[in-house]
């Protein structure tokens, strides 16, 4: 029994509470501020320098360390109850029947991880008179696919499709669901994960297995997107996890593929559900399909006035792209919030993204940081766009714009 | 309208409104604070220099709670010409020793804490509304108008703490619209530094802390100062100068700082540090003949809109918090006496004629003038200074007594031994 | 209750106090600090705290304005819930100055560490407290808030208490008591929903749905004086080991900065020449086929 106490960096404390958990002799304790530990009862264990995840903690003599830390390592196997829970499967969202994009992302990057684990990937469609959706979700990847076909589920709402979610899992155990960032997709992971008792990561944007554990490791942004924090689920399954749409890539779609279609019946009353879906809108002037543009020219504060949009506006007309805009602008009121890009906005995957007029914020980064290529023009030097973009140009955005719409109507016109 | 009839309104809640508050909440009135920022503080810049000694008239121990930056036991002045500089400082080792003597503080966390403060001892604290106008029952000051709905209140009396952006006063004939040569404007930068650096480049240990006030080439011959002082992990840097000579010389007063930040001494001390945040403000400056009326029927002036600077001497604060604090008196003697008159409350002025605030004032009356008009103060004594000691201190072979001349015809050239003798002596006169 | 004497003569009537009030609504508020303030020291990877001021999610806000709405319409009552810790009593004055009437704060330590897990039992206990004392007829929140932007504590309080479950609410088109029915509109990616749904429900709201007002003095003065009601974990019917991180199945694994993306080329001439500079870079694109050429 060493007299060692553990080493705290109070700077890197997070207050997240690990180690608080992990301490066999409850010898840390957090109280409104960074871990603080009672030396009379730290036995030197270890287990809260190995799992803290900013390395926050220390004890000097590692090789007493690793020793706990294996046993303890040991000790968090998968409770036997839930070694049952296995396979990969995806929700395959529709809207009159038409599927969202993100799902068929979803079969791609969840082909990528049941091929890791050596486990199927099963698509879940839920809908009326949606049997084309399994044979299309076949086609991009999975193996087999559970179809609820009964009017109850033609048209989302949250208590037909939360039982039938449920009930399928019940019955057939996944280890990983992964479900679109949409606004459909949240409502029902929120509830499906509520009523399971399971944990759910929002907004993945890296989904990796852990091949010793099979934990899936969830990786997204925190803090506003200053850190990447990878979250875990270890005591619970189904593990879910939603990824916002234009993330992950597309895959490639295989007519040929062969996989099993399993219909499922589900019992549920119509009279019994208090919610009824009236009417369906669909707006002709949606948001210019901001997500599936492959060409976004997008303006921010720098336009400094409503009326300078329409610069934007030209050169967008003129590649034939779609016209963009960072929160700032949006705030102010000069655009819709429809052509919001960034962290509370849309995530957009262009070939091409042309930031005019944009700091580049940690918020607006995120919602675009994938493009292709990034231009960024703007009369700061120091604006955080240039550690992004592709090409840029410092200088007044009111020359250069109009210079090189003008260039470009030369070339292509 | 508020049907509830208070005992006092404050009208801003700067350290001077906070004293008031505070000061009459204590005593048992039922006071509400009107703050047009967001919270108390988020409006507020200082260099900035807190006393320990008025405010702990106030709160007594503050600095054991209160979140102050360090306490200072160094005070410099730094006489900059282009390429050098003339340092001369005081440390004195007994403020490095409880209960301290001043001590740097962040307004935004200061005034935010000492509104807390104002708030636990029974004032009612409203933030993010404006007073528009005070409301009249004759000649009488009864209540303000507010920019909200309903936004009508009735109090015994008002005080006025808005600050040096001085509209109501303005609006209420209290005092004419101020020229800009009665105002000096400032601008600041907080520039984070390491503890260690801090304490290392200003030969400090823990939490003492150093003050620079730096004149001559800091302000480019305009009346003014610039000042650097030591946060716990950052440093207040900043100049002001008088409105109205930036405004015949055409200069922006961030030119003037980015200047002062370049100059070779400087520089090095900020070396490696992150600029976090940027703030500007007016500064009163027109001393003792412009300080507007103090008091009417049911309203007294406090802090610096009542003009109570003491520019030379580098205080603000302190007059703020006392002039709150007397007036807050005045209004608990009124609310006892049950008279809000401008008789009665004519009992603030006396009790500021006797306190230090306008004892200063009044000595420095004509200082302010004689600056403004007298420049070379500011730009041909330090440049003069710093010449003659590089003359004298640089060693190039030439006999002392040749240094010596060349030194005393320049100082004739620049200003003649007259002027020189005119100066000091006039100087004299102003300052005591 | 009828209150009779003793010759059965009936005295008077007194009315429960649920009977009385036509609409009451519970807004579920967080606060969070203001991320696009929150600092990241590069170097250590330690998160800078100091000074970050703190706001009313800014998504609740709405919320709180739909129910002040409806309180103006139906003579109803608001009560703020809000779970986090005691500098939280701030944010929930902030909304009782708006003009709320009843302010909750669910504060204690073991509640500290919860994911949104444990964080919609929390509150879900403390929801059954105050039903058991009056009826709730419409919960709000805000869509998500945005320090964690999970958007998962809405939905899983109305699992809790199974409650109907509307989220993204974009428009309220209708409130009507007697049939005990609420009429919105919701966004979707491609349009628009109107939904007919059975009260109560539980609403998550976006931005668009309404503005939040510039409260009134005298509101402003009952938010300031208001007392807030502490519930701890003594206060509230809870298992031990469904809240704090005992009761969160997720954690945090690691921790680690977002990958830099390698800075690419600036185009000189920006300032000079922003004509040539143009040309440059048209070349580029068009060089580089991100163009398609018509």
């Amino acid at each position: 029994m060493s007299n060692q106490v553990v080493e705290i960096f109070e700077d890197k404390c997070i207050e997240c509470g690990l180690c608080v958990q992990a301490c066999p002799a409850n010898a840390l304790t957090l109280e409104g501020g960074p871990v603080q530990v009672n030396a009379d009862k730290c036995a030197a264990n270890g287990e809260c320098v190995e799992v803290c995840p900013t390395e926050a903690l220390a004890l000097d003599n590692e090789e007493d360390a690793d020793d706990k830390v294996t046993e303890a390592k040991t000790k968090e196997e998968l409770p036997t109850e839930l070694q049952d829970y296995k396979g990969v499967w995806v929700f395959i969202e529709q809207v009159r029947n038409e599927v969202a994009p993100v799902s068929w992302e979803l079969l791609g990057e969840g082909k990528r991880l049941a091929e890791d684990l050596g486990v199927e990937l099963t698509g879940v469609v839920l809908g009326f008179d949606a049997r084309d959706i399994a044979y299309e979700a076949i086609s991009y990847g999975a193996d087999k696919v559970y179809l609820i076909d009964d009017p109850v589920v033609k048209n989302y709402r949250t208590q037909p499709y939360t039982q039938a979610f449920i009930q399928l899992v019940e019955k057939y155990k996944p280890e990983i669901i992964l479900l679109g960032a949409t606004t459909v997709g949240r409502d029902l992971a929120g509830a499906v994960a509520t009523k399971l008792e399971t944990g759910l990561t929002a907004d993945c944007t890296v989904l990796e297995v852990d091949h010793a554990t099979r934990h899936l490791q969830q990786t997204r942004p925190a803090f506003g997107g200053n850190i990447m924090a990878t979250i875990l689920c270890k005591k619970h399954r189904p593990q879910m996890a939603t990824v916002r749409p234009r993330v992950m890539e597309m895959p490639k779609r295989d007519n040929n593929r062969k996989g099993e279609i399993i219909e499922e019946n589900i019992e549920l009353d119509e009279s019994k559900i208090k919610t009824k879906v009236l009417k369906i809108i669909e707006e002709a002037k949606k948001a210019a399909y901001l997500d599936k543009a492959d060409i976004i020219v997008a303006g921010g504060r720098g336009l400094g006035e409503e009326k300078n949009f329409k610069l934007i506006e030209d050169l967008a007309n003129i590649l034939g792209g779609t016209v963009g805009a960072s929160r700032a602008a949006v705030d102010a009121g000069w655009i819709s919030v429809e052509h919001q890009v960034g962290q509370t906005g849309v995530t957009v995957r262009p070939k091409l993204y042309i930031a005019v007029g944009i700091s580049g914020a940690i918020q607006h980064l995120v919602g675009m940081e994938r493009s292709d290529t990034i231009v960024a023009i703007n009369n700061d030097p120091e604006a955080p766009i240039f550690d992004v973009a592709t090409y840029g140009v410092v200088g007044d955005l009111f020359k250069v714009l109009p210079a090189l719409t003008e260039e470009f109507r030369k070339a292509l016109g | 309208m508020v049907e509830e009839k208070f005992d006092a309104i404050v009208i801003g809640a700067g350290p001077s409104g906070l004293a008031a508050g505070y000061t009459m909440a204590k005593a048992g009135m039922n006071v509400i604070i009107f703050e047009r920022g967001d919270y108390p503080g988020s409006k507020n810049v200082m260099g900035g220099v807190l006393y320990r000694d008025p405010t702990e008239e106030l709160i007594s121990g503050f600095w054991e709670e209160a979140p102050v930056e360090r306490y200072i036991i160094q005070q410099d002045i730094w006489v900059l010409d282009d390429d050098s500089v003339i340092t001369m400082g005081y440390q004195d080792n007994k403020f490095a020793k409880k209960p301290y003597n001043n001590f740097t503080v962040l307004r935004a966390k200061f005034d935010r804490w000492f509104a807390k403060k104002a708030e636990e001892a029974g004032a009612l604290l409203i933030t993010e509304t404006v007073v528009e106008d005070l409301i009249y029952d004759d000649k009488r000051v009864v209540g303000v108008q507010t920019g909200r709905k309903d936004g009508e209140v009735k109090a015994d009396v008002v005080i006025l703490a808005e600050g040096v952006n001085s509209l109501i006063g303005e609006q209420a004939g209290l005092h004419p619209k101020i020229p800009p040569e009665h105002l000096a404007v400032a601008v600041k930068e907080v520039i984070s530094l390491p503890r260690e650096t801090i304490e290392a480049r200003f030969n400090l240990n823990g939490d003492e802390g150093k003050t620079i006030e730096l004149v001559g080439k800091a302000t480019e011959g305009m009346m003014g100062t610039a000042f650097i002082y030591t946060n716990e992990k950052s440093l207040s840097v900043g100049v002001g100068a008088l409105l109205s000579d930036m405004v015949d010389a055409n200069m922006n007063p961030n030119d003037l700082l980015e200047e002062l930040k370049s100059h070779p001494t400087v520089a090095k001390l900020l070396q490696g540090g992150e600029t976090k945040e940027y703030l500007a403000h007016l500064i009163p400056e027109g001393g003792y003949h412009a300080i507007p009326e103090l008091y009417r029927d049911g309203l007294m002036v406090v802090g610096d809109a009542a003009m109570l600077v003491n520019g030379y001497h580098r205080e603000g604060s302190n007059l703020a918090m006392i002039s709150g604090k007397l007036a807050g008196e005045t209004a608990i003697e009124a609310k006892e006496a049950g008279d809000f008159s401008m008789d009665m409350l004519s009992s603030y002025k006396e009790k500021l004629d006797d306190s230090f605030i306008m004892k200063d004032m009044y000595k420095y009356k004509d200082a302010s003038a004689f600056f403004a008009t007298n420049p070379h103060f500011f730009e041909i004594y330090p440049k003069l200074a710093n010449e003659a000691l590089h003359e004298l201190l640089v060693v190039d072979g030439k006999p002392k007594r040749q240094k010596q001349r060349k030194i005393l015809e320049k100082v004739k050239d620049k200003r003649s031994y007259f002027g020189i003798a005119k100066d000091l002596f006039n100087a004299w006169r102003v300052m005591r | 209750m009828n209150i009779i004497d003793s010759n059965g003569k009936l005295i008077t009537t007194i009315c429960k106090i649920e009977e009385m009030i036509s609409v009451h609504s519970v807004v579920c508020v967080k606060q969070v600090p203001d991320t696009s303030e929150v600092g990241i020291d590069p170097e250590t990877n330690t998160i800078i705290r100091e000074g970050v001021p703190s706001i009313i999610n800014p998504y609740d806000l709405h919320g709180i304005e739909a129910a002040l709405h409806l309180k103006d319409e139906f003579d109803g009552k608001v009560t703020i819930l809000t779970m986090g810790p005691p500098q939280a009593e701030a944010a929930i004055k902030r909304a009782l100055s708006f003009g709320a009437d009843r302010g909750i704060l669910l504060s204690d330590r073991a509640f500290a560490g919860s994911d949104t897990l444990a964080t919609s039992y929390i509150i879900t206990q403390a929801l059954k407290r105050i039903i058991d004392e009056e009826r709730v007829d419409i919960i709000f929140c805000g869509k998500q808030a945005i320090d964690g932007d999970t958007a998962q504590v809405g939905p899983g309080i109305a699992a809790r208490l199974g409650w109907n479950q509307l989220t993204y609410v974009v428009g309220i088109n209708e409130v009507n008591i007697d049939n005990n029915e609420v009429r919105i509109s919701r966004k979707l990616e491609s349009g628009k929903e109107i939904i007919k749904a059975e009260l109560p429900a539980l609403l998550t709201v976006v931005k668009g749905l309404n503005e939040i007002r510039y409260a009134s003095l005298p509101d402003m003065i009952r938010g300031a004086r208001a007392e807030i009601e502490v519930w701890g974990e003594g206060d509230l019917e809870l298992d031990e080991s469904k809240i704090g991180l005992s009761g969160s199945p997720t954690q945090v694994g690691r921790i680690f900065p977002p990958p830099e993306r390698e800075g690419g080329e600036i185009i000189p001439g920006g300032k000079e020449d922003p004509k040539g500079a143009a040309r440059v870079l048209a070349e580029k694109l068009i060089g580089k086929e991100v163009i398609p050429n018509k």
